[in-house]
């Protein structure tokens, strides 16, 4: 049998590797931990062949039905295996507009591959770091000699995009790719969202993201920092004297949520999106050089078991902390971090305290000395499918620190939805959007965390995406 | 980038700055304030509108030179650029139906308070400024809010150089207790607006803050902004930055406020270091 490629033209039957999965080298666990630069080194091009040559080309292929976006990762992998890496990358852009961000923080192993045939055996295909190695491939290349999305001819409509993060640029790019004018508003001084503020240098180089950024500039997208929207203009401004002609709302959810629980305004105690965003839009790693501080603790605290719990942690140990520990009220195998993060963590030297809420943060003279917790157990599952905590009785206990990070959740930020009284949201104010991204306005269009709730990048640049789509088809019936 | 079209000192420390930024004077109102960074590196730090103009594009600030980013921005001069300014942000002061009000401009406070008295002015109020400071050099835009149609000035310095030898809340106790006022509000350092809250609380007249918290992004993100407010958690910069000064924790604000003491000193002296020009 022989396959057949996209082209139609024959191809010498591809037979596949029984090699184990090709590791990925990383920085030394106590070499890295001391620094910003990143963790994982990428596949070199012999490893990614290697790699490549594990995927079996499936007539099946059921890699594709685990990712959010469907990207077709048979056809990229068979691209790799033929050394055609710029045809390997078109065909990941048709469907992602950033994978080398998605090569690295994806959760790869619970979508595309643990839907890999592979994967029964335990062993799936690394596709995420063969995302990653043609992502990287890609970003290196001269700006004129990278895989640039072909534009259509303007179509003399104008979008607005508010808000900077994988939603708001998958869909600012698909809008371009389409034809149409495009600015996105973005109330930071930098774009990104949380690619920028959130996502530690370590994880995410921020070279990558201002390098896939300038791809969309260079499609002629606008950004313009600096502006709020539902306070420097509004939603429906936008609409009648800025003039454009639809609107995509993709402001996150970057509501810190905090416990309720006493001494929470404790100097020292932050919320973790304040604390990276210190870190990393801010730059405070090089304080003094940059002006804004951070509290640098020697025993930090990190409440919560999730990737920003995870980043929070082992950020604060970059800063040259003794000790940090992570109190998360359930077990590690409930944790809704990336097992590849909560492993990382741990080989840096990140304490897990399981089982383990805080109730009170003690301190004095202002400043963070300790907490005390309750021990849990697991009781029976909940409404998540996950063994939910209750709290032992009379278990109380104390643990000293100086230094406390609440990572437990965000929520909608209502700045600009108050500002616009018509758009419908949702009870706790999340905008409430069809699978198209359609609002119950007209023309104005949202998709990513602000209607998900937290979720992850791809879900919000295929959302992003989605929405610019149906946008591009309600333009064209406006005329 | 946001060109500065404006400058002028007003006293010692204190300076005014202009910089052009139409859309954000388009919708600036009174007790709102703006977040701004110099270049590359530096601090978001925030700043309340003093003056604006929708018309011609610009907006105005008044700033006391307390540590690095207000020392660079005092050395900046009319022509010179802002790389960010962010607004307007905050809830509006409330200016309507007050009736009589005191307003208390403490220090740097009265920059704040120039455009609230001017709204509240203008809303119908019967409008008592009380400037105060610790002499009569640090006083500052006492001919500004004389200016002001409505608008009544009491003048208090802690040395009696200049209107009255007391603090703010002399007058502001005065005031209340002759029932000449139905309501106040003070803006000017945490302590001061504490005090007067609590005077103004002792004669059971209503008292707005204007708090000042240690914030990062002034949107609502990151929470560095907390204040407690009758018991509860509020974020100064999206539920604020005014409260109600009776059922502030004045107490925690002070704390909060002083978390990076060391680390601003350390900053604020590196760049005396570096910096040619002498202050
Ligand atoms: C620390 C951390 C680690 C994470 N790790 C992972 C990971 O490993 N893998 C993964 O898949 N996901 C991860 N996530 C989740 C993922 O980053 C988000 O789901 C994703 O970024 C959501 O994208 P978005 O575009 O909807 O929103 P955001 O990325 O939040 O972007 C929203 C943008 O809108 C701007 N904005 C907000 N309000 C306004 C306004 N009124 N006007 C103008 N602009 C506005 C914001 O400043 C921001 O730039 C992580 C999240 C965090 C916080
Ligand atoms: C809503 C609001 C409105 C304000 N309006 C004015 C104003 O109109 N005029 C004026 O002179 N000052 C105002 N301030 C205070 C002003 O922001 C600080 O003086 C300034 O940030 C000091 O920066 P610095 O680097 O020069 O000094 P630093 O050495 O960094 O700090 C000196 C003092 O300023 C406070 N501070 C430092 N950084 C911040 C920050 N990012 N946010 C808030 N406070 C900070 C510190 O607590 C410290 O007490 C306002 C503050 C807030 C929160
Ligand atoms: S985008 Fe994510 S889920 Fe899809 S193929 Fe890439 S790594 Fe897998
Ligand atoms: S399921 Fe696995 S082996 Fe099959 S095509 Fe997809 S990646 Fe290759
Ligand atoms: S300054 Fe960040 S939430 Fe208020």
């Amino acid at each position: 049998m022989s396959s057949v490629d996209s082209t139609g033209a024959e191809k010498p039957r591809h037979k596949a590797s029984r090699a184990p999965r090709t590791p990925m080298s990383e920085r030394p666990a106590k070499e890295r931990a001391r620094d910003f630069g990143e963790v994982g080194m990428g596949y070199t091009q012999e490893e990614a062949i290697a790699e490549a040559n594990r995927c079996l080309q499936c007539r099946n292929a059921t890699c594709i039905e685990g990712c959010p976006v469907n990207i077709d990762i048979k056809s990229f992998i068979g691209h790799i295996i033929d050394g055609e890496w710029s045809q390997g990358v078109a065909v990941l852009k048709e469907r992602n507009a950033l994978p080398a961000v998605c090569g690295r923080v994806c959760p790869q192993e619970e979508q595309c591959e643990i839907a890999c045939v592979l994967s029964k055996k335990g062993e799936p295909v690394a596709i995420g770091r063969l995302e990653r190695y043609l992502g990287d491939y890609d970003l290196a290349c001269e700006i004129d000699h990278r895989c640039v999305p072909e534009v259509a001819d303007p179509s003399g409509r104008r979008c607005a995009v508010v808000g900077s993060g994988p939603a708001g640029l998958a869909c600012a790019g698909e809008l371009a790719r389409l034809g149409h004018a495009v600015t996105i508003f973005e109330s930071l001084h930098a774009p990104g969202g949380v690619l920028t503020y959130g996502i530690p240098e370590f994880r995410l180089p921020m070279q990558i993201v201002e390098t896939e950024i300038e791809m969309l500039t260079q499609m002629g997208v606008e950004i313009i920092t600096d502006t709020v929207v539902g306070a420097t203009v509004t939603l429906e401004e936008l609409r009648t004297t800025e003039g454009f002609d639809a609107v995509f709302i993709g402001n996150g959810a970057g509501l810190p949520v905090f416990m309720g629980i006493p001494g929470e305004n404790l100097n020292g105690v932050y919320s973790a999106n304040e604390f990276l965003t210190r870190v990393n839009l801010m730059g405070a790693y090089d304080f003094p050089k940059a002006d804004t501080p951070v509290w640098r603790g020697r025993k930090v605290a990190v409440v919560g078991g999730g990737n920003v719990a995870m980043d929070a942690a082992r950020t604060a140990l970059r800063l040259g902390a003794e000790e940090v520990f992570l109190a998360y009220r359930r077990t590690q195998d409930e944790m809704p971090a990336r097992r590849e993060e909560v492993h990382h963590a741990q080989q840096e030297g990140v304490e897990f305290k399981m089982l383990c809420s805080p109730v009170e943060i003690v301190g004095s003279d202002g400043f963070v000395t300790g907490f005390t917790a309750t021990r849990m157990e697991l009781g029976e599952p909940d409404a998540s499918g996950r063994r939910a905590p209750v709290c032992v009785m009379d278990s109380e206990f104390t643990i000293e620190c100086d230094t406390v990070i609440m990572a437990v959740g965000t929520r909608a930020n209502p700045l600009l939805s108050n500002a616009a009284p018509d758009l419908e949201l949702t009870s706790r104010g999340y905008i409430v959007a069809d699978e198209t991204g359609a609002t119950n306005l007209e023309g104005i269009y949202a998709g990513g965390d602000i209607v998900t709730g937290a979720a992850t990048v791809i879900l919000a640049m295929g959302a992003g995406k989605r929405a610019a789509q149906a946008m591009d088809g309600w333009l064209k019936d406006l005329s | 980038m946001f060109r500065i079209v404006h400058k002028r000192q007003l006293s010692d420390a204190v300076f005014e700055m202009g910089v052009e930024a139409p859309r954000i004077a388009e919708k600036a109102r009174a007790g709102q304030f703006l977040m701004l960074r110099i270049a590359e590196g530096g601090e978001r730090i925030p700043l309340t509108f003093s003056d604006w103009s929708a018309q011609d594009g610009w907006v105005r600030f008044i700033f006391m030179r307390v540590g690095k980013t207000t020392h660079e921005l005092a050395h900046l001069e009319v022509g010179d650029s802002l790389l960010d300014v962010v607004g307007p942000l905050g809830v509006p002061t409330h200016v309507d139906g007050l009736g009589r009000v005191a307003v208390i401009g403490g220090g740097v406070g009265a920059a704040v308070a120039y455009p609230v008295a001017r709204a509240m002015a203008a809303a119908g109020s019967e409008v008592t400024v009380i400037l105060g400071a610790r002499n009569a050099d640090l006083l500052i835009l006492e001919d500004e809010f004389r200016a002001l149609d409505g608008v009544d000035v009491v003048v208090a310095t802690d040395d009696g150089s200049a209107g009255e030898k007391a603090l703010v809340t002399a007058p502001l106790g005065r005031m209340a207790g002759e029932g000449t006022i139905d309501n106040a509000m003070a803006i000017g350092p945490a302590i001061m607006m504490k005090f007067c809250a609590q005077t103004a609380r002792e004669h059971g007249v209503p008292c707005v803050v204007s708090l000042n918290p240690i914030m990062v992004d002034g949107t609502g993100m990151c929470g560095a902004c907390r204040v407690t407010v009758d018991g509860e958690t509020k974020f100064g910069c999206v539920d604020g930055p005014d409260f109600d000064g009776w059922k502030v924790d004045f107490e925690e604000l002070m704390s909060r406020q002083r978390i990076y003491v060391d680390d601003e000193r350390l900053a604020d002296a590196e760049y005396s270091r570096e910096c040619s020009c002498h202050l």
